[in-house]
């Protein structure tokens, strides 16, 4: 797992220790700090693909960070919907990737 | 029945929310993200006289005194919706409804999007989430990265990134086409660059900033563009280079770019691959106003003022009675001004909410306070957009246009 963490800053300084937080993501252990998002730890890890497109399964990944866009939506513990750029992670959470959605055989688009 | 409802604890927020409780107001300030601050928890860059204008600071002095006062503030609760209630406002949370005398919006600006072939894969953001990412998480977008928009804010956090020690190719234009015509033009760029000269150490910008005002010499400078960019802070500034493709399976891999005439058109035969593994999308800022807009709340889109803004006057009052907007949704300006406006908006609303004896000293305050927002912004060393002051004036005759009407 790279670790893409900041730890030192010429201006904001060395980074404050802070306590690790295990959780899963699709099953695999993670680990991020207290106060990190989902987001956040993920993309610490290198993990950046976070869904697919629900009908074409084409890959999505964090988009505008603020929960506006909502490119980041996961499942956390079972609540489909969360947006990762916003939700803290608390440890044992268990993080899903959006799924593909199961689509009529006559509305999925041509391969 | 809450005093007043503070959507967003960015600066303007929060300086609402202190000068609310310094008058003793029941406020609840709500922010969908995990903690307060804003956008301003992710700026960091470097005033004229020397001295870092650090946004987790800036944000940690506002809260103290904020927290100090009492003030009841909830992070991670999303507003979805509101509506008038019969004396005032219903503010409906993802935790609870809330009723309310007075309801300020400050929910601040969202960035433009510019599609891309290819900006749908992962390690495609936009600008702002790179900053927040380095900035507040401490965590790097990626190994190396591109920017694609070239815009003041972009510039300000190419500078933050490249601090924070992550690898960046440089900034480029995006591709031009219907939905980029402004921010793909080279010309139209340049423009909008030379308003930053003044933090630009090269000699170039600077002599392009004093003699580029007539458009027939922006051309000629753009004619002879250097093929490498002109460097700000050291970063590659292409304004003849586009990107026109992000390539990639399952993330971004690499960047196919090409170089462009003067007018931004792509020149046959020059296009380059670069391997990278993140893109920025830098598109510019537009005032975040949705809520508004539920509420029946009037528009006016001026440009200067960054895009649709609700109708609002200097006191940060909007046409329905109890209904404030304050910081980036009054248009695109430098936190400063934002919590300038905070300010200005929370003593209009202890002004409404409270009785006549007080009233000769709060609005002794709020001159103050007004007079402290244009003081901020006519010292304001980063413009987003040119010519605020003129945006200002436009927006304070529609509203006037709107009352008379009325």
């Amino acid at each position: 797992m790279s670790n893409m963490r900041i730890v030192d800053h010429p201006i904001l300084g060395k980074l404050e220790e802070r306590p690790a937080v295990s959780f899963t993501f699709d099953g695999r252990p993670c680990e991020g700090v207290a106060g990190d998002t989902i987001a956040s730890a993920l993309l610490a890890g290198g993990i950046r693909m976070l869904r697919v497109q629900e009908v074409t399964g084409t890959p999505r990944g964090l988009y505008c960070n603020i929960g506006h866009c909502c490119e980041c939506r996961v499942t956390v513990d079972g609540k489909p919907g969360v947006r990762a750029c916003l939700a803290e992670i608390q440890p044992g959470m268990i993080v899903e990737s959006g799924k593909p959605l199961p689509q009529r055989k006559e509305l999925a688009p041509h391969a | 029945m809450l005093d007043a409802v503070i959507v967003g604890a960015g600066p303007a927020g929060l300086a609402a929310a202190i000068a609310c409780r310094e008058w003793g107001l029941q406020v609840v300030v709500v922010d969908e993200f995990m903690k307060p601050g804003g956008r301003l928890l992710g700026q960091l860059h470097q005033e004229p006289d020397g001295r870092w204008w650090n946004g987790i600071q800036e944000t940690a002095a506002l809260l103290d005194r904020a927290v100090e006062l009492g003030a009841d503030i909830r992070c991670g609760v999303s507003v979805y919706h509101v509506e008038k209630a019969e004396s005032g406002f219903r503010i409906y949370t993802s935790e609870e409804t809330l009723l309310t005398a007075n309801l300020l919006l400050a929910t601040g600006a969202a960035e433009t999007p510019l599609p891309l072939p290819g900006w749908t894969l992962p390690g495609v953001m936009s600008i702002g989430a790179a900053q927040v990412m380095t900035n507040v998480h401490r965590v790097r977008a990626g190994h190396k990265g591109i920017i694609a928009g070239i815009n003041v804010l972009s510039a300000a956090i190419a500078r933050e990134l490249q601090l924070a020690g992550t690898e960046l190719h440089g900034l480029v234009l995006p591709a031009l086409h219907p939905l980029t015509a402004a921010a793909g033009h080279p010309r139209k760029v340049m423009e909008s660059l030379l308003r930053i000269a003044h933090l630009a150490p090269s000699f170039w910008i600077r002599a392009g900033s004093r003699f580029a005002r007539a458009g027939w010499v922006r051309s000629l400078a753009l004619r002879f563009y250097p093929r490498s960019g002109v460097k700000l802070w050291g970063l590659p500034v292409h304004l003849r280079k586009a990107l026109v493709r992000i390539n990639g399976v399952d993330q971004v891999e690499s960047v196919t770019l090409s170089d462009t005439t003067v007018d931004g058109q792509p020149v046959p035969g020059s296009e380059q691959t670069v391997d990278v593994d993140f893109v920025c999308i830098a598109g510019g800022l537009y005032p975040l106003a949705e809520l508004a807009a539920v509420m029946g709340c009037p528009f006016k889109y001026v440009e200067e003022l960054g895009g649709h803004v609700p109708l609002h006057n200097e006191q940060m009052e909007t046409p329905l009675a109890g209904m404030y907007v304050a910081g980036n949704i009054t248009g695109i300006e430098s936190a400063k001004v934002a919590r300038a406006q905070g300010t200005v908006a929370g003593l209009s609303i202890a002004a409404r909410a409270l009785g006549g004896s007080e009233q000769i000293k709060l609005q002794r305050q709020l001159a103050e306070a007004l007079h402290h927002v244009n003081e901020t912004r006519e010292q304001a060393t980063i413009q987003f957009h040119p010519n605020i002051a003129a945006g200002r004036m436009k927006m304070a005759e529609a509203y006037q246009e709107h009352v008379i009407r009325q």
